[in-house]
């Protein structure tokens, strides 16, 4: 199976392309085709973790082979197929999310008009992470890097009669060309340094420059990169803009195929940064302040997609934070079991929303009567982002906990124990509000078809379970696979895994107080804490930086260029043109037309040139 | 260095030039094209005194023949007006002259600062080494030059036939 | 008088190639033109064939060649005339000076 990883992108692409162009007019036949693909994508991948497993394939040792892409001298890009337990499980990760949200789709876009444009997009998408994952450069890593950010493009602004949902999707695509320019930056940097865009022969070279200049600056550069697509502050802005998409895209983007490109980028040149210890400190800080900094405004929000989207720009802060104190076991775990219990939570808001119409939390409410499945999967997977014992979430929040405290990160190791807390809060907050309580809605509530809770169960059962694959006690399991250097066995921490259990129920205490029971006015905090809560409400402003920024700087300098390249460097090229049109509506009248004319000076052209070339070898006539 | 008696070669040189300027001078275009057939004949006795007689007879053939009676027929189909004033010169008289004249003195003053290197030659027919060559060596070239002619000469039926169905 | 050598039927061709230059740049009718351009190619013959003769007289490329020039002198002599006559009927003119289609 290993031997044809390359079809993992391709299958997906095909699907895209048949879609496009023969079954466009065929609704069930183009989503069957991305479903089809997809699915083959998956088993594929599950083949190919199974010969991981089975040949020992280890991160020291992985299957690489490729092809020479483009060769000149100085210059080789290959395209090849890196496998390793890192690549294998991230396939499996974007290939189920995929599949699921596939199939979730067929219920939720029932009745579309576009129908087919929405399926060979979704088909688009998993096609270039899946390229991405697989990739053995940065160069074709980009490439299909830009893909994603192509297709996200592409999906945001699918309802693009939506002046919002076309603000949103021009948003993303430029935040995310920021970062790309910074990872484009970083990787010819280190062609630069290094001649090679291969990861394993990079891999080699670096650690003779461990701690350079160079190597941080690079580092930090690559950095730029996940820091947009993975949304980490300040590139974060385009996220929860981004929630105009169909409510499935979203799944998508959150779990499997966006933002899970940038932690897997750190991932897997991890040496880069290993040999970079300032860039480390950087990932590290960044990914804290982003996981703090993001909790605090999804409190105050009443979207209930804005919600989710701010709790996984915390999460992604979360895994950013463990790359960032040295641990690519505990970020990938994490991205593992997020991925699905985002996905479920996603595509358990989207139901809701399906439901009643309307993202809003206090439009919702009471909905376990009349949606159980979707209520109770939803909770599931709120426990697990909650870190509750024994859900996904709980064992890799724990060892993102545990190994930033045993990294000496104290600081960071309690500023993520209280994100802890306001994850809960705050998830439960949307739980008691939007789920529970009496009935604000005015649609009746219904249950939502098969094709949409069917996923919901299957992603409920891998939200109990994820977590179990790399569960400390356990003799060899994912961090035996998944690391960089030598694998590091967890040691369970019952203290570590105490408190952060005792805080996140806290949370939940504290949040059942204020909205389910109301002993505590909500009201009344909110009066109380005016200025913060404004603050939160808007989200630290940072909106509202960026536009001024844009406007009284970025445009005043844009608009100075602007008149100089119209009136100078125009008025240079226009001047240049213009003579020189002017000087042949001029010199047209010497061609008299007549072939004796130009006979004759062709002759004495002749005569003058022979003159002109005999005068120095005769030493002048 | 080719045995040859050079009263014949200056006389035939005489009759070649002035012959020559006389296609050029003369105002009446018929006049021209018997000067021009004289032209060609001397030429062929210019070959003659190069030995090759095989030339000279195409040259006899082909120029004195049919070029010119070719030429004639041109004359007579675009006849117009006084046939004494049919061959003037056009603004071009002096300063062509000039070009002319400048282009001859250069060439000439060329010829005599080069030397060549003059092999003495065989003497006799040079028929058979023609044929041979023609028919060996240069085989592919006679047989394109032999559709060269059959396609200009198509060309110049459909060309002087004209296309316009009203005449 | 010197014997004949090279240079006399070079500087020959060249007289006689001068002279047909100046009857195609010089002439009004079409006809005569077409005369010059012979004059010229019968001036380019004996050039080729006295290099022959005189230079390489074990080979006959330069004879073949001269050949080859009668041969596409006569077609362009045929095209030219057709041409001509085609004008002719056109515009009832044999003059090169109002054949200016050229310009511009």
């Amino acid at each position: 199976m290993i031997k044809i990883a390359w079809l993992l992108p391709l299958l997906p692409l095909l699907g895209f392309v048949v879609i496009s162009f023969v079954t466009k007019r065929l609704k069930l036949l183009s989503a069957l085709v991305a479903i089809g693909t997809m699915a083959a994508s998956l088993i594929i991948s599950l083949g190919i973790a199974y010969e991981v497993l089975r040949d020992g394939v280890t991160m020291e040792s992985p299957v690489e082979y490729a092809v020479n892409w483009l060769s000149v001298p100085g210059l080789t890009i290959e395209a090849g197929i890196l496998i390793d337990p890192l690549a294998a499980v991230m396939l499996i990760v974007v290939c189920t999310v995929a599949l699921l949200v596939d199939i979730y789709s067929l219920g939720y876009m029932e009745g579309d008009p576009g129908y087919s444009r929405y399926f060979s997009y979704l088909s688009l998408f998993g096609a270039s992470m899946l390229g991405l994952v697989v990739a053995n450069n940065y160069f074709q890593m980009f490439f299909f890097w830009e893909l994603v950010g192509l297709s996200s493009y592409l999906l945001i602004g699918y309802y693009f009669g939506r002046h919002s949902a076309v603000q949103a999707n021009k948003k993303a695509f430029i935040a995310n060309r920021v970062a790309d320019f910074g990872f484009l930056l970083g990787f010819f940097y280190l062609f630069l340094m290094f001649g090679t865009f291969n990861f394993g022969e990079l891999a080699q070279a670096m650690p003779a420059h461990a701690n350079s200049a160079m190597l941080t600056i690079a580092a930090i550069l690559v950095f730029i990169g996940p820091v947009g697509k993975s949304a980490q502050f300040p590139l974060h802005v385009w996220l929860p803009d981004a929630m105009e998409g169909p409510t499935p895209v979203s799944a998508l983007i959150h779990a499997a195929t966006m933002v899970a490109a940038g932690v897997y980028l750190v991932s897997r040149q991890f040496v880069l940064f290993a040999n970079a210890e300032i860039a480390l400190l950087v990932v590290a800080y960044v990914g804290g302040f982003t996981a703090l900094f993001a909790a605090t405004i999804a409190i105050v929000n009443s979207d209930i997609k804005r919600i989710l989207a701010f709790s996984t720009l915390s999460q992604l802060g979360y895994m950013m934070m463990a790359l960032g104190v040295g641990s690519v076991t505990a970020g990938m775990f994490h991205l593992t079991t997020h991925a699905f219990f985002k996905a479920l939570l996603f595509l358990g808001a989207g139901s809701a929303i399906h439901a009643v119409h309307s993202n809003s939390i206090w439009k919702m409410g009471g909905l376990y009567k009349k949606m159980p499945i979707t209520t109770w999967t939803f909770v599931i997977g709120t426990l697990a982002l909650a870190g509750i014992f024994p859900f996904a979430g709980f064992w890799s929040k724990d060892e993102i906990l545990l190994v930033t405290r045993d990294a000496g990160f104290t600081g960071l190791y309690i500023l993520a124990t209280f994100v802890a807390f306001l994850t809960a809060f705050y998830m439960f907050r949307l739980i008691f509000i939007a789920f529970f309580g009496e009935s604000r809605s005015e649609h009746e509530p219904h249950e939502s078809p098969l094709s949409m809770t069917v996923p919901l169960l299957i992603l409920a059962v891998f939200s109990i379970g994820a977590g179990f694959i790399g569960a400390p006690f356990l003799e060899k399991a994912f961090w035996a696979l998944v690391y960089y250097g030598k694998p590091h066995h967890p040691v369970p921490d019952l203290l570590v895994m105490a408190v952060s259990t005792g805080i996140a129920l806290s949370g939940i205490l504290l949040a059942w107080l204020i909205y389910h029971k109301k002993y505590i006015s909500a009201e009344k905090i909110k009066e109380r804490f005016l200025v913060v809560y404004t603050i939160l409400e808007n989200k630290y402003y940072i909106d509202e930086i960026y536009q001024w920024f844009f406007d009284k700087v970025v445009l005043v300098i844009s608009s100075a260029f602007n008149w100089s390249d119209r009136n100078l460097v125009d008025g240079a090229a226009h001047g240049i043109s213009d003579s020189i049109r002017a000087g042949g509506a001029k010199l047209r009248y010497i061609q008299t037309g007549s072939m004796q004319n130009y006979a004759l000076v062709i002759f004495a052209a002749t005569i003058l040139l022979v003159i002109w070339m005999a005068i120095p070898v005769l030493g002048g006539i | 260095m080719v045995d040859l008696s050079p009263v014949v070669f200056w006389t035939i040189s005489a009759i070649v030039i002035g012959s020559a300027i006389a296609v050029i001078s003369s105002k009446n275009i018929v006049h021209s094209a018997l000067f021009l057939v004289l032209t060609f004949v001397s030429v062929a006795g210019i070959y003659a005194t190069l030995t090759v007689d095989y030339l000279a007879a195409v040259q006899i053939l082909v120029y004195a023949g049919a070029i010119a009676i070719m030429l004639v027929f041109g004359v007579m189909l675009t006849k117009r007006g006084d046939i004494r004033e049919s061959n003037l010169f056009n603004q071009y008289k002096y300063i062509g002259l000039l070009i002319a004249a400048g282009f001859l003195i250069m060439t000439v003053y060329m010829l005599s600062l080069t030397e060549f290197p003059v092999v003495a030659g065989p003497i006799g027919s040079s028929v058979e080494l023609v044929a041979i060559s023609m028919f060996g060596d240069y085989v592919i070239p006679f047989e394109g030059a032999a559709i060269l002619l059959l396609v200009a000469m198509v060309g110049a039926v459909m060309i002087a036939r004209g296309g316009n169905k009203k005449q | 008088m010197t014997s004949i050598g090279l240079q006399h039927y070079l500087i020959l061709a060249a007289i006689l190639f001068s002279i047909g230059f100046y009857g195609s740049v010089a002439k009004k009718n079409g006809v005569a033109v077409l005369m010059g351009i012979e004059l010229m190619l019968n001036a380019v013959n004996i050039n080729l064939i006295a290099f022959n003769r005189f230079l390489n007289p074990d080979v006959s490329v330069g004879m073949i060649f001269a050949i080859f020039v009668i041969v596409v002198a006569a077609a362009e002599v045929a095209v030219g005339l057709a041409i001509i006559i085609k004008i002719y009927r056109e515009r009832l003119t044999t003059s090169v000076n109002d054949i200016d289609w050229l310009k511009w």
